[in-house]
C-alpha cells in the first residue's frame, strides 16, 4: 500500500516539475498530454489502491513519509492516512480531474499561458490529494492553503482583466477567513489533546471538555464555511467563475469547494461529542442551499447560475452533515461532481460555441447544433433536478430522508430547495437549449459549432456517471454499497431510527414531485421568455445585497479605519509623540544655539555626556 | 568543543575586507571585487561553523566555540565569543544577506566606500550575535550604527539625511537605555560577588535581583531592541528609513539590524531577567500583537513597495516578539525560525523592489500596473516571496508563524487569536499590492523581464524559501536544545513550558 499511496500523489506533482524545467521546450499537445497522462496514472493507481484497500485485513493503513516538523511535544510527519474516505476521495477527484484535463487540452487550445494552465491545474489536484490523503490536520491545512493558492491563480488567469483579478483575491481572501477557523480548531485540539493525527486525535477525543468540543466543532465549521463557499463566506464563489470553465468545473464545482464537507466529515468523531455543534452545521447548510437556489433563480449568467447552484447543493451536504448523514453527504458529493462537472464542462462547450458568450439571453435553440453537448447536458440537467433515476434522485434522496428523521423544518426547507433546483435549473436549460435563436449577433451570423472530441468524450462518460451512479449507493443494497464501504470510517452511523420501507417511498414521492412542481413551473413561465421584472427578483439577482452589505459594515470602516491611522495616528500620534520628546529634551537642555542645528554629533556628544552624570551616579550608588 | 578561531574569523574576515576595499577603493570594479570575495569566504566559514557546531549531536546545546579574553580588568571589557544554535542560524543569515545585498544590489552602487561600510556593518553585526559577554554585545550592537547611519545619509534618496538622521537619533537614545541598564546589571553583580568587574553573559545571568530591578532593567534593554527591532510604538523611524536607503541599506536594516532587536530581546531582555517576566509580559504581548493588526492595517494603505515592506515587517516582529515573550518552548522556537525566515523574505522583497525600482524609478505602488504582461518570470519571483511572507504552508513562513501561533494558544490563547488575525491581514495586504503591481494592463514604455543575473540572484532565497518550508527539521533541531536551555534557565520563575 505504501509505494502506491505515495505515487497517487506523486504523480501530479511529478507532470508539475516536469512541465515545470521543459514546458518551455515543449508544444502545446505534448504539455497537455504529460500533464492529463500524470493524473490518470493516478487515478488508475487509485484504483489499485482501492483493490487493495478492499482485500487488506486493516481499514486504516498509514504510511510514513517524513518527519515534517517536530518540537517540543508537537510532532507532524508527512504522513498518509489510507481508509475509505481518503481512498473514496482520491477517487473521484482523480477520475474528475483526469476528464477536465482532457477536456482542456481543446478547450485551452490557443490560449496564451497554455502551459502555465497545465501547471497550475497539476499542482492543484497535487494540492488536493495532500487535502484528502494527509493523516494529521496540518497536513491536511497544506492541501487545504495549497488548493487555494492554484484557485486564486486560475481565477485571475486572464489577470489583465480588473474583475478577473479582483475576483481572484477576493477568493484567497475569503478562503483566509475561513482558514483561521481550522488553525484554532489545531490550537484548540493540540493544547487539549496533544495531538493533531486523525486516529490519535479520534482515539483521545472523549476526554474532550464539552464546551472545548463545540468551540472545535464551530471553529472547523468557520474553516468549512470558507472553502465550500457556505453562508457566511458564500459570495467568492460566484465571482470566481472569472476563471476559465474547465477551472469552474474541476475547483470551483466538482473537488476543491467540497473540502469543507469533507473536513467535517473526517472529523465526524469529533463533531459527534457537539450536539449543538452539528445542529449549528445543519442550519447553515440548510439556510445556504435554500438562500443560494433563490439567487439562482434570477441569474442571466450561465456559469452564475451554475455556481450558485454549487453553492446551493454543498448547502445540501453540510445539512446532511449536521443530520449525522455523512455517508450521505459523501455520496450527494461525488453525484454532484459527477452532474455538475458535466453541467460546467456542457456550459463551457456551449460558451465555446458562442465565441465566449455566457449571457442566457444571447443563447437559445442551441439543442439542434450541437448534437453531442445537448444530450449530455440534458442527462446532468435531469440528474440535478432529481427525476428518477439519474444520480441526483438517489443522493439527494438520501441526504433528504436523513434530515427528514432528524429535524421537520429543515428537511421542508430541503424540499422547498429541491422545488427551486428544478426550477432555475430548467430555466437554465430551456433557455441555453430550447426557445428562440438569439446568438445571431455573437457568432455574426454563423451556426455554432459542436466542440473537439477531447471536449466531448469526456462530457459522454460524464453524462453516463450522472446516469449510472445512484447505483454507487441504492437505498435497498446495504452491502457492497459506497455506505457500507465508508462504514468503517463513521463507526457509529444509525443516531437515527432508519426509516422503514413505506416511509423511504413516501419520501422519495415528494421528492420527484417536488422535482417535477419546479420543472413544470420553469417550462411554463420561460417557454415564451427571456427575461422577466416579475420572476427575476432584483433583490436575488444582486445575491441578497450581500456584498453591499459587507462592504457598508467592514469594508468600508476598516479601510477609513487604515486610513486614519497611516495619514493621523501614525505621523501625529506616534511620531509626533516620540519626536515631541525629543524636542522637549534638546528645549530643556537648551544653553546654545549650536545644540539646536541638529547634527548628529551633537546628539551623540550630549547623550555620551548624559549617560556619564547617570552612569557617574551609579557607580557611586552600587559601589 | 571547537576552537573560538572560526568565530574570530568570521569578524574579522569582513573587517579585514572593509579595509582592503577602502584601500583600492580608487581602482574601478576593484573595491567591489574584493567586497564579493570576502562575503563568498564569509558564506563559506559560516557554513562550516553551522557544518562543525556541536559536532551535529542531536539534542546538544552546549556553547560551542567559546573563548574569553579580558580586555581591559578594572573596566570589566573583554572579548568573549561564543554561539549555540540561536547564534548560529543568525551568523548563516548574516553572511547570506550581506552577499545577496553585494551581488543584488549590484549595478548601482559599486562604490569602493559603499562596499567598505557595508562590510564593515557585516563584521559589527557578527560581532554582535556572537558576543558572549553584555558590554562586548552593546560596543558591537552600538557600532552597527555608524556604517548603517553613513550608508543612509550618502547613497540614500531624496529624503535621505532626514532619514538618516531620525535613524540614528531613534537607535541612540534607545541605546542609552541599553547602556545604562548594562552598566547597572555590571556593577550589581560586582557588588554581590565582591569580585572583579566583569560583563560576562555566564556570570551576569546568575545576578540575584528583586523583581522591581529586574522589571526595570528588563524595560532599559526591551526599549533599545525595541527601537532597533521595531516593536510598536516606536517604529516609525522605519518607514521613512527603509524607504530612504539604498536597496542594499533597505536589506542590511531590515534583515539583519532588525533582527539583533529581536535576538536582543531574547538573550539578553528575556533570559537575564526572569523576574520580570510577570510584570512585563502582559505588556510586550500586547505591543506585539498591536504591531501585528496596525503594521497590517497600515501596509495596506501605505502608497510605497518599501514602506509596505517595512509595515509588513512591523507585523512579523509583532510575531516574533509574540513568540518569544510566551516563554513556550514551541513559539520560541518558531520566533527564532521567524527570525531567519523573515530575513530570507525581506532579502527577497527587497532585491525584487530593487529590480523595479532600476526598470521605473519609483517603488511606488501607484506607478506600476500590469507587470505580470511583460514580466513574467519577475512576478513569479514576486509570488513566491509574497506567499511565503502571507504563510502559505509548504513555504517558510508557514512553519515559523504555525510554531509561533500554537505555542502561544496552549499558555496566551487571546494574545494568540488576535495575532492569528494577522494570518488573514497579510494575505489582504500582499496580495492587493500584487493585484495593482502586476494585474492588469501594462501600458506605457516597455520593461524587461528579469536578467539572467537578477534571475541567479534569487535562486537561493527561493531555494531557502522552499526547502524551509518542505524540510525544516535540520534548523529546527538546532534551534531547539538552545531555546530549551534559555526555558531552563528562566524556568525557576514559572515560565511555562
Amino acid at each position: 500500500m505504501a509505494p502506491l499511496a505515495t505515487l497517487i500523489l506523486l504523480m501530479p506533482l511529478a507532470g508539475f516539475l516536469f512541465v515545470l524545467i521543459n514546458g518551455a521546450r515543449m508544444s502545446e499537445r505534448a504539455i497537455g498530454t504529460v500533464a492529463t497522462t500524470a493524473i490518470a496514472t493516478s487515478f488508475a493507481l487509485s484504483v489499485a489502491a482501492f483493490v487493495t484497500l478492499l482485500s487488506s485485513s486493516s481499514r486504516e493503513v498509514t504510511v510514513q513519509l517524513f518527519t515534517w516538523i517536530s518540537v517540543g511535544t508537537l510532532h507532524v510527519p508527512a504522513a498518509l492516512l489510507v481508509d475509505p474516505l481518503s481512498i473514496t476521495m482520491s477517487l473521484f477527484v482523480t477520475g474528475i480531474s483526469a476528464l477536465i484535463h482532457l477536456y482542456s487540452m481543446g478547450y485551452m487550445h490557443a490560449e496564451r499561458d497554455y502551459r502555465k494552465f497545465f501547471l497550475y491545474l497539476n499542482l492543484f489536484v497535487f494540492s488536493m490529494l495532500t487535502l484528502v490523503l494527509a493523516n494529521n490536520l496540518v497536513l491536511t491545512f497544506v492541501g487545504w492553503e495549497g488548493v487555494g493558492v492554484c484557485s486564486y491563480w486560475l481565477v485571475s488567469y486572464y489577470f489583465d482583466r480588473d474583475s478577473a483579478a479582483s475576483a481572484g483575491k477576493k477568493a484567497f481572501i475569503y478562503n483566509r477567513v475561513g482558514d483561521v477557523g481550522l488553525l484554532v480548531a489545531m490550537f484548540l485540539l493540540f493544547g487539549h489533546l496533544h495531538t493533531l493525527t486523525y486516529l490519535s486525535v479520534f482515539a483521545s477525543a472523549g476526554t474532550l471538555d464539552p464546551t472545548v468540543a463545540t468551540l472545535v466543532v464551530l471553529a472547523l465549521l468557520l474553516a468549512a464555511t470558507g472553502k465550500s463557499a457556505q453562508i457566511p463566506l458564500f459570495n467568492w464563489l460566484p465571482d470566481a467563475m472569472e476563471g476559465p470553465t474547465p477551472v469552474s468545473a474541476l475547483i470551483h464545482a466538482a473537488t476543491m469547494v467540497t473540502a469543507g464537507v469533507y473536513l467535517l466529515v473526517r472529523m465526524s468523531p469529533v463533531l459527534a461529542l457537539s450536539s449543538g455543534g452539528r445542529a449549528t452545521i445543519a442550519v447553515i447548510g440548510g439556510v445556504t442551499a435554500f438562500v443560494a437556489a433563490t439567487i439562482a433563480t434570477s441569474q442571466k449568467d450561465i456559469k452564475k447560475v451554475l455556481a450558485f447552484s454549487t453553492v446551493s447543493q454543498i448547502g445540501y451536504m453540510v445539512l446532511a452533515v449536521g443530520a449525522g448523514a455523512y455517508a450521505a453527504a459523501i455520496f450527494l458529493m461525488v453525484s454532484h461532481a459527477f452532474f455538475k462537472a458535466l453541467l460546467f464542462l456542457g456550459s463551457g462547450s456551449v460558451i465555446h460555441s458562442l465565441h465566449g458568450e455566457q449571457d442566457l439571453r444571447k443563447m437559445g435553440a442551441l439543442a439542434k447544433f450541437l448534437p453531442l453537448t445537448f444530450p449530455t447536458f440534458l442527462v446532468g440537467w435531469l440528474a440535478i433536478s432529481g427525476i428518477p433515476p439519474f444520480a441526483g434522485f438517489w443522493s439527494k434522496g438520501d441526504v433528504l430522508t436523513n434530515v427528514f428523521s432528524y429535524s421537520k423544518p429543515l428537511w421542508i426547507l430541503g424540499v422547498v430547495t429541491a422545488i427551486l433546483t428544478a426550477y432555475y435549473m430548467s430555466r437554465l436549460f430551456v433557455l441555453t437549449f430550447q426557445g428562440t435563436e438569439r446568438f445571431r449577433e455573437v457568432t455574426h451570423g454563423a451556426d455554432p459549432h459542436e466542440s473537439p472530441w477531447v471536449m466531448t468524450a469526456p462530457l459522454v462518460v460524464l453524462a453516463a456517471l450522472s446516469l449510472l451512479g445512484g447505483a454507487l449507493d441504492l437505498p435497498w443494497v446495504h452491502h457492497n454499497s459506497l455506505a457500507g464501504f465508508l462504514a468503517p470510517t463513521f463507526g457509529y452511523v444509525g443516531a437515527h431510527a432508519a426509516p422503514t420501507t413505506m416511509a423511504q417511498v413516501g419520501l422519495a414521492s415528494v421528492d420527484v414531485v417536488a422535482a417535477i412542481l419546479g420543472l413544470l413551473a420553469a417550462f411554463s413561465i420561460w417557454r415564451d421568455r427571456v427575461s422577466s421584472t416579475r420572476y427575476e427578483k432584483s433583490f436575488f439577482e444582486h445575491v441578497w445585497h450581500w456584498d453591499d452589505a459587507y462592504d457598508t459594515v467592514l469594508a468600508r470602516p476598516l479601510t477609513a479605519a487604515s486610513e486614519f491611522a497611516g495619514a493621523v495616528i501614525e505621523p501625529r500620534v506616534i511620531d509626533g509623540a516620540v519626536t515631541g520628546v525629543a524636542v522637549a529634551v534638546r528645549r530643556s537642555a537648551e544653553g546654545a544655539r549650536k545644540v539646536q542645528s541638529g547634527f548628529v554629533r551633537h546628539y551623540a556628544l550630549a547623550t555620551v555626556l548624559g549617560l556619564a552624570v547617570i552612569v557617574t551616579y551609579l557607580v557611586a550608588r552600587v559601589g | 568543543m571547537h576552537s573560538s578561531l572560526w568565530l574570530s574569523l568570521l569578524i574579522a574576515v569582513p573587517l579585514a575586507g572593509a579595509l582592503a576595499a577602502a584601500l583600492v577603493r580608487e581602482r574601478l570594479n576593484a573595491a567591489y571585487r574584493v567586497a564579493v570575495g570576502t562575503s563568498v569566504i564569509e558564506m563559506a566559514l559560516s557554513l562550516v561553523v553551522a557544518f562543525l557546531y556541536n559536532n551535529a549531536v542531536p539534542g546538544a546545546a552546549t556553547f560551542d566555540f567559546a573563548g574569553r579574553w579580558v580586555l581591559a580588568a578594572p573596566f570589566g571589557l573583554a572579548y568573549d565569543v561564543a554561539l549555540d544554535g540561536i547564534s548560529l542560524l543568525m551568523v548563516v543569515l548574516t553572511a547570506l544577506v550581506v552577499l545577496l545585498a553585494l551581488l543584488g544590489a549590484r549595478d548601482t552602487r559599486r562604490e569602493g566606500a559603499f562596499v567598505a561600510w557595508l562590510l564593515l556593518l557585516t563584521s559589527f553585526t557578527m560581532g554582535s550575535f556572537l558576543a558572549h559577554d553584555v558590554l562586548e554585545f552593546f560596543i558591537f550592537f552600538e557600532l552597527t550604527l555608524v556604517p548603517a547611519y553613513f550608508i543612509i545619509s550618502q547613497w540614500g534618496g531624496a529624503q535621505r539625511s532626514r532619514a538618516a538622521l531620525k535613524f540614528f537619533v531613534y537607535t541612540f537614545t534607545g541605546s542609552a537605555f541599553l547602556f545604562v541598564g548594562t552598566l547597572y546589571l555590571g556593577f550589581a553583580h560586582q557588588h554581590q560577588t565582591q569580585g572583579a568587574l566583569t560583563f560576562a553573559y555566564s556570570a551576569l545571568s546568575s545576578t540575584a535581583m528583586s523583581s522591581g530591578t529586574a522589571t526595570w532593567l528588563f524595560v532599559a534593554f526591551a526599549i533599545a531592541f525595541a527601537v532597533k527591532s521595531p516593536i510598536w510604538p516606536l517604529h516609525t523611524w522605519s518607514p521613512l528609513t527603509y524607504a530612504e536607503a539604498p536597496t542594499a541599506g533597505s536589506i542590511e536594516l531590515s534583515a539583519l539590524l532588525a533582527k539583533l532587536g529581536s535576538y536582543g530581546l531574547l538573550r539578553f531582555a528575556f533570559a537575564l531577567f526572569p523576574l520580570a517576566q510577570a510584570n512585563v509580559r502582559p505588556v510586550m504581548l500586547s505591543l506585539a500583537v498591536i504591531g501585528i493588526i496596525y503594521g497590517s492595517a497600515l501596509a495596506a494603505v501605505t502608497p510605497d513597495l518599501k514602506r509596505l515592506v517595512a509595515f509588513s515587517s512591523l507585523a512579523q516582529m509583532g510575531f516574533i516578539t509574540l513568540g518569544i515573550m510566551t516563554g513556550s518552548k514551541i513559539a520560541m522556537v518558531g520566533a527564532v525560525l521567524l527570525m531567519f525566515n523573515h530575513g530570507v523574505i525581506t532579502v527577497g522583497f527587497f532585491l525584487l523592489i530593487g529590480f523595479i525600482e532600476k526598470r521605473r524609478g519609483s517603488a511606488t505602488i501607484a506607478d506600476l500596473t500590469g507587470w505580470q504582461g511583460p514580466a513574467p518570470v519577475l512576478a513569479a519571483l514576486f509570488t513566491v516571496v509574497m506567499l511565503a511572507s502571507i504563510g502559505l504552508p509548504g513555504l517558510s513562513g508557514f512553519v515559523s508563524e504555525y510554531l509561533i501561533l500554537i505555542g502561544a494558544f496552549a499558555t496566551h490563547a487571546w494574545w494568540a487569536l488576535v495575532g492569528t488575525l494577522g494570518v488573514v491581514l497579510a494575505a489582504l495586504y500582499l496580495l492587493w499590492a500584487y493585484q495593482r503591481v502586476f494585474h492588469g494592463r501594462h501600458h506605457g514604455e516597455a520593461i524587461s523581464d528579469a536578467s539572467a543575473r537578477e534571475r541567479w540572484v534569487m535562486v537561493p532565497v527561493v531555494v531557502l524559501i522552499v526547502a524551509l518550508g518542505v524540510f525544516p527539521r535540520p534548523v529546527l533541531d538546532r534551534i531547539s536544545p538552545s531555546v530549551q536551555q534559555v526555558i531552563e534557565h528562566v524556568a525557576p520563575a514559572g515560565v511555562s513550558k
